[in-house]
């Protein structure tokens, strides 16, 4: 029973990565533009964290406790910036350039990787102690969690940003849903020349989707550094493979994101069963990794065969526009 | 009607590129509270005059004013502001969107309410006669559903000037009576409607003056109740021109295409087709009558092998006589089985035996073209592949709703979208651009496409020269049996009738040609005989040189099964 529910919150933890990966994607999918420089991005994320952690530990003295506000609210920030960075040559580029977004992506992941792994670099250097401290921070839970058995560890013995994550989600779902700011996003995405000709702003619309978007993004690269894998950074190739994984997601979730919540956690259940079942070998811990991926192709199979109009990504989704074009 | 100025277009120039100029010093008025017709060829600017109006493009030179003040309209939400509104000839909505959702998109001074929203969709709804239902998903709705939310979306946002692109093209006779009953509510409410039409009786009966344009140049406006369809015809094309049908008779007419008992029930268990019986002959025009969606569209596509019917037969007599056999139509088993029969003769006119012929030798006579048919061969289209009944000669060309969604590739030019069709022909790896290209230049001369060049994207061209490419090239494949329906959808007068000539020009070169139209004028001069077609049943077949429209019509709205059974 311990064991299983240790594995449990290990999954949460891997899977929230994911569901910030994913909210970010499905924020800039609805605004019709797939960006696949997402794994990149939340590279950017990591290291524009990581880099506000070193810079407000290094304002304290020896010893001084590091405050949880400001250490979260100072990295996060950061984490969201250098991820919008990421965010706005993408949306530069594809918005009002109008370039291929497939390739304006996979050129983002490939820069956002060697970006962060050069900031790391830099931060590395002094990385040790500071980072063992946040971490600390990051993964505070509640106080009383501990007292409430199984419950509690599951539910309430996670950091905030686990919890923010999944506030975001529902947010983001009420928006899509509910306001008329969220109609005239998913209009932009589905038809850009008809939310146009009903005088929305097309472009600030795709803008703000794509940074707002990144910064989710990154805010999940910071997550991954500081409290699913506990303060260490190793290299950017394993974080853009969590990257993948989350754009694999959106189509999961089927474009909402209050499925992201239990996908991601779905997802990040498949993620360490490998690691977490004892004694089968390596061919089957890899068949393990294939699952996520298998997963979704079935449910791409299920909403085409039934032709769900509800389930279908955005309409608009990769094409450029123009407004004199046609 | 008052002589308030509502528009005035003054001196308006805009160019696509440095080749289109699309209009040219264009400047007029137009007054508040009438129906202005806006009238011109395919391509003369009609579209982008409007667009300029409704705020989609910008123009180069030259000043707009509303209600005599000048107006500057860089976007769609400018447009607004001035109460305009624009009826796209593509609807411009979100399919998965609710028609309510779809009529609140972009407001901006209003709070977001689904359910106030719907309430004043049913007010303006029964001000003006609609009918709607605002929960109604887009992709759920037919063409004029479609439309009608196009209208109350900028009603809802109190447009006093509306334009209307081309707004009967996609519609029913009944339903653009409809249409007809609510533009005038809205004249008499005091709003401003330009509409585009290229038919000209819908010109003559609903509007109070026509502008047209030429060329993208102005060339004048004339009060409808002081002008005739011929003189506005001249105006728009700009020389004296004769539009007449030449209707020749029927030369060695034979039965082509023999359809028995057809029936078919599509997705939803509705029968479509009810036990379609009729015949197409070589050298004939079959004019297919019917109020639309009485099942012409299912028709054409049970011929071509799109859909497969539930029962009867479609027998084709494939003119075979003294033409040898090739292995693209005949696998050698069923050579040799037809031998048997007796079906071949030599060049010499000697009996074809291949009894104790080696496969090999057989290949080679089919090679060298030596075997060859004695009569023509009788084949049932039913089970047939549509490829196989392609290259059988049977040509459907069809002219969707959505011209780009079937048929043409927006983004491709007018040569590779010839070449869509011939792919298979030639070189297997090579593409030969020779012979596409040729035709395209056919095609854009003989049709008068205007287009800047061969190699300009489709999606560029206006409504009508997309239509007249697409037709152009289903006509040029010198097809056995050619089926168009709905051909001049959008075209002007002119192209029309260039397109029934040449419909006329193939049934001279022997092809059975089948016509669903839905002008009976144009039915009863072009085709030698109609079939009507009434909720998918054919209540008549009529001579098109006696038949009158009276006739026609009291037969389209005919349902003979059902008297049938009452009695
Ligand atoms: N966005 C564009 N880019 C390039 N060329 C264009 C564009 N829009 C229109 N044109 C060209 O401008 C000319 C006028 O087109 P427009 O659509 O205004 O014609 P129209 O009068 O509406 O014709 P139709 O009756 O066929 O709809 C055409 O030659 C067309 O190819
Ligand atoms: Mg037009």
């Amino acid at each position: 029973m311990g064991d299983y529910i240790v594995h449990i919150v290990t999954a949460i933890g891997v899977g929230i990565v994911f569901l910030y990966g994913c909210l970010g994607e499905i924020l800039t999918e609805k605004s019709g533009h797939l960006n696949l420089g997402i794994p990149g991005i939340m590279c950017m994320g990591a290291a524009g964290g990581c880099y506000g952690v070193s810079v407000y530990m290094g304002t304290l003295s020896n010893n001084a406790e590091p405050s949880w506000f400001l250490l979260l609210f100072i990295s996060i920030i950061l984490a969201a910036l250098f991820a919008c960075i990421g965010g706005l040559i993408y949306a530069f580029l594809t918005v009002s350039l109008r370039c291929n977004q497939n390739v304006t992506g996979l050129a983002i992941t490939t820069f956002g990787s060697g970006f962060a792994e050069y900031v790391m670099s830099m931060v590395k250097s002094n990385e040790g102690t500071e980072f063992a401290i946040a971490k600390l921070k990051f993964k505070a839970s509640l106080p009383f969690a501990g007292n409430l058995g199984w419950f509690g560890q599951i539910f309430l013995s996670h950091g905030f940003l686990v919890y923010f994550a999944i506030v975001l989600a529902i947010l983001m779902w009420f928006t899509l849903k509910k306001t008329r700011i969220g109609l005239n996003l998913c209009a932009v995405g589905e038809n850009p020349a008809t939310a146009d000709a009903a005088g929305i702003n097309v472009t600030a619309y795709k803008y703000v989707a794509i940074l707002v978007g990144s910064a989710i993004v990154g805010v999940g690269g910071l997550f991954y550094v500081m409290d699913s894998n506990n303060g260490s950074w190793e290299n950017a190739s394993t974080l853009l493979a969590y990257g993948w994984l989350a754009i694999a997601l959106v189509i999961f979730a089927v474009w909402k994101p209050n499925f992201a919540i239990l996908g991601s956690i779905l997802f990040g259940i498949f993620y360490i069963a490998p690691n977490a079942i004892k004694g089968i070998d390596l061919a089957t811990m890899k068949i393990f990794k294939i699952f996520p991926y298998l997963i979704t192709v079935i449910v791409l199979i299920f909403t085409s065969v039934f032709d769900s109009k509800n389930a279908q990504p955005p309409a608009g989704l990769g094409l450029t526009y123009f407004r004199e074009d046609r | 009607m008052n002589n308030e100025i509502a528009v005035r277009f003054d001196g308006i120039t805009k160019a696509f590129g440095s080749k289109v100029v699309a209009n040219k010093d264009v400047t007029f008025d137009i007054y508040k509270g009438e129906i202005l017709s806006l009238l011109g060829e395919n391509g003369s600017g009609k579209t982008t005059l409007m667009n300029m109006l409704a705020g989609i493009y910008y123009p180069d030179k030259g000043k707009i004013f509303i209600n005599g003040e000048e107006a500057v309209i860089t976007s769609p939400h400018d447009a607004f502001r001035y109460k305009i509104g624009m009826i796209h000839q593509h609807f411009k909505l979100v399919d998965v969107f609710s028609a309510a959702q779809n009529i609140v998109l972009g407001i901006k001074d209003e709070k977001y309410n689904i359910k106030k929203a719907s309430a004043r969709i049913g007010e303006i709804a029964k001000k003006y006669g609609f009918i709607i239902d605002p929960n109604k998903k887009i992709h759920e709705m037919s063409v004029s559903e479609k439309q009608t939310v196009e209208i109350i979306k900028v009603l809802y946002r109190g447009a006093d000037i509306l334009v209307l692109d081309e707004p009967t093209a996609v519609l029913t006779p009944q339903e653009i009576e409809k249409l007809f009953v609510i533009l005038r509510n809205m004249r008499r409410d005091g709003k401003t409607i330009i509409i585009i039409t290229h038919k000209l009786n819908e010109v003559m009966e609903i509007s109070d003056r026509v502008a047209i344009l030429r060329k993208g140049e102005y060339v004048g406006t004339v009060e409808t109740s002081r002008t005739s369809e011929k003189a506005l015809t001249e105006m728009m094309v700009g020389q004296k021109i004769e539009l007449n049908i030449d209707r020749s008779e029927p030369k060695n007419s034979e039965d082509r295409l023999i359809i028995k008992n057809i029936t078919y029930k599509n997705r939803e268990g509705v029968l479509v087709l009810d036990d379609v019986s009729f015949t197409a002959r070589s050298g004939e025009i079959l004019g297919v009558a019917g109020i639309s969606g009485s099942g012409q569209k299912e028709l054409l596509e049970t011929i071509a092998g799109l859909i497969k019917p539930d029962g009867g037969d479609i027998i084709f007599h494939n003119p075979k006589k003294d033409k040898p056999v090739t292995l693209f139509h005949k696998t050698l088993k069923q050579v040799k089985e037809l031998a048997v029969k007796g079906c071949f003769h030599y060049p010499d006119g000697s009996p074809v035996n291949l009894s104790g012929i080696s496969d090999k030798q057989i290949k080679r006579l089919i090679d060298e073209e030596k075997i060859i048919f004695n009569e023509d061969e009788i084949m049932d289209l039913r089970n047939k592949t549509p490829l196989q009944i392609r290259e059988l000669g049977v040509r459907l060309s069809f002219v969707p709703e959505d011209r780009l969604g079937m048929g043409l590739v927006g983004n491709m030019d007018i040569v590779d979208n010839m070449m869509l069709r011939s792919y298979r022909k030639g070189n297997p790896i090579f593409v030969d651009r020779k012979k596409p290209s040729d035709l395209a230049d056919k095609i854009i001369s003989e049709l008068q496409v205007v287009t800047p060049s061969s190699h300009t994207p489709i999606r560029r061209l206006s409504g009508g020269n997309v239509q007249k490419v697409l037709v152009g090239r289903e006509i040029s494949y010198a097809p056995k049996v050619l089926m168009a329906a709905y051909p001049v959808r959008g075209l002007d007068i002119n192209s029309s009738y260039a397109i029934y000539n040449l419909l006329t020009k193939q049934k001279e070169n022997g092809a059975a040609v089948i016509f669903v139209g839905e002008d009976l004028d144009v039915l009863l001069s072009l085709c030698d005989r109609i079939i009507v077609i009434s909720g998918g049943q054919i209540t008549g077949v009529l001579d098109g040189r006696t038949a009158n429209k009276e006739e026609v019509g009291l037969l389209m709205t005919k349902h003979s099964k059902e008297v049938e059974t009452n009695d």
